[in-house]
């Protein structure tokens, strides 16, 4: 396993062998989630009124805000990620990083469809080429793309290098489109709408409920990660496995014996254990 | 590494004469949008007038797309990666002279693509120095921006569908800023263009820069 210079366990020792991505910390994170989402439920429909100017869709923002954040605090983790790729060359970096772009590219839908409603009941647009929204919406492409790159590699180490020169290049590319969209609506006057209407207050209970929300979010955001951490970690376990089986099968084939395990990975392996890049 | 840009720059230029594509499949495809267009936004109606910044543009990003595949399609044939490691040529060498090459099939693509947008939808170029200043520094930036990129899809089956993928959305803020510039030639208010040209200096010299910094990464690959 030549990419894997690393022999970081995953986070939290008590992972099964058997291949469960469960363990104390992420059980006590997703009764959290699972807790605190029925909490923000009630928050949003339920304890807090509509809002004076928007109506009823302010709900939608309990779910907007924290999604947004959600989404762009995993793009920072896997630009994070990717320049430590680069530096350490480490599995453990790669799958956080790609393990963040996933779960960044869900919420960024989210984002997008949530604000979208949010702009067909509040302004009657679904969409204006406002910044954040454009940015938003190319973080989402980008994002597609740096999945479908990692789908197609052809192997592990051509997969961890180029997605994290993609990974790398997503925030300052989002930075770039974000200003010259900016930039360009600034020229025209006609976003004064947006701007207006995006200064209402909020305090109280239903600031209260943003944040609640968010805070949930975000503890949504660490119980995902760690288990598609631990699944990306065992896919590449068993994408060792798989390879190291074929080389048996093909062994057993020609009449040679198995050669010994003298390096067990993490899945028992009955291999020779040094496969992993093909 | 200039020498090695050169060096590089060269051999794909001199590939692409021999095989014609570029000329022959690439520059034709150029064209054909052009009339497309005229076909879509009807010249008659005054659409197609003001689009014309940017349909030029939108049109030169396809042939980027191409461009920059076929910079890489001989990259990609077995062994060929390797022999250009074993070149000792420097890594952001090759990198430069991919964009290099890239740029100088673009600028010939734009001239054409120029002649186009006058003659088939009655454009009348005006303000040279801003189409200029914007046209280079837009070039050099499709070019840097898409040889990062291209490379990234080398060897893959699905190269030709992912690296539109990449590419475009990094391209965007480059399109609107010479789509905003060109109208401000056109429209004869320059002031309004060169700021535009600014950005795109800067997002050229940023691709540059970063596209020589990461190009060792994706060529040491094993």
């Amino acid at each position: 396993m030549s990419t894997g210079t690393t022999t970081t366990s995953p986070p939290g020792d008590d992972v099964a062998p058997h291949g469960s991505t469960g363990s104390r910390a992420t059980r006590i994170l997703g009764v959290l989630t699972l807790v605190g989402s029925a909490l923000v439920v009630w928050l949003a429909f339920i304890a807090t009124p509509a809002d004076r100017v928007q109506g009823e869709s302010v709900r939608l923002l309990y779910l907007h805000v924290p999604s947004v954040t959600v989404a762009y605090l995993a793009c920072g983790i896997t630009f994070v990620a990717s320049a430590m790729w680069l530096w350490k060359r480490s599995e453990w970096w790669d799958i956080v990083g790609s393990s963040a772009a996933e779960i960044a590219s869900v919420f960024t839908a989210v984002t997008l469809l949530t604000g979208m409603v949010w702009g067909q009941a509040t302004w009657g647009t679904a969409w204006e080429w406002d910044p954040r929204l454009t940015s938003t919406l190319f973080l989402f492409l980008l994002l597609v793309g740096y999945q479908a790159l990692r789908a197609a590699a052809p192997d592990r180490d051509a997969r961890a290098r180029r997605s994290a020169v993609v990974g790398l290049l997503l925030i300052p590319n989002i930075v770039v489109v974000n200003r010259s969209v900016e930039w360009w609506r600034s020229l025209h006057q006609d976003a004064t709408l947006f701007r207006t209407d995006l200064d209402f207050r909020i305090e109280g209970l239903m600031l209260f409920t943003w944040m609640f929300a968010t805070v949930v979010g975000l503890v949504l955001l660490a119980w995902l990660l760690i288990h598609r951490f631990r699944v990306g970690w065992l896919a590449n376990r068993a994408e060792e496995r798989r390879l190291d089986d074929a080389v048996a099968a093909r062994r057993a084939e020609g009449g040679v014996p198995p050669v010994v395990d003298l390096a067990p990975t993490a899945a028992p392996t009955t291999g020779s254990g040094t496969g992993g890049d093909a | 590494m200039v020498a090695d840009a050169l060096t590089v720059a060269a051999k794909d230029l001199r590939l692409e004469w021999r095989t014609r594509v570029g000329l022959g499949q690439v520059l034709p495809f150029a064209v054909l949008v052009l009339v497309l267009f005229g076909f879509a936004l009807d010249p008659d109606r005054g659409v197609l007038d003001a689009a014309t910044p940017g349909l030029f543009w939108v049109t030169v990003l396809f042939v980027a797309v191409l461009a920059t595949q076929r910079a890489y399609a001989t990259e990609s044939a077995e062994g060929v990666r390797d022999a250009l490691r074993l070149t000792s040529l420097a890594p952001a060498g090759v990198f430069l002279g991919k964009a290099l090459a890239v740029a100088v099939q673009l600028v010939v693509a734009e001239l054409v693509l120029g002649v186009g947008v006058v003659v088939l939808y009655g454009a009348d170029p005006a303000g040279w120095a801003l189409l200029v200043g914007t046209a280079l520094p837009a070039t050099a930036g499709i070019a840097a921006a898409g040889s990062l990129y291209g490379v990234l899809a080398v060897g893959l089956r699905v190269r030709e569908t992912i690296v539109p993928l990449l590419v475009l959305p990094v391209l965007a803020p480059v399109l609107l800023a010479a789509t905003r510039a060109f109208e401000a030639a056109l429209d004869g208010t320059p002031a309004d263009g060169w700021p535009w040209a600014g950005l795109l200096t800067l997002f050229a010299v940023a691709y540059l820069v970063a596209g020589a910094g990461l190009y060792g990464v994706l060529l040491e690959e094993s």
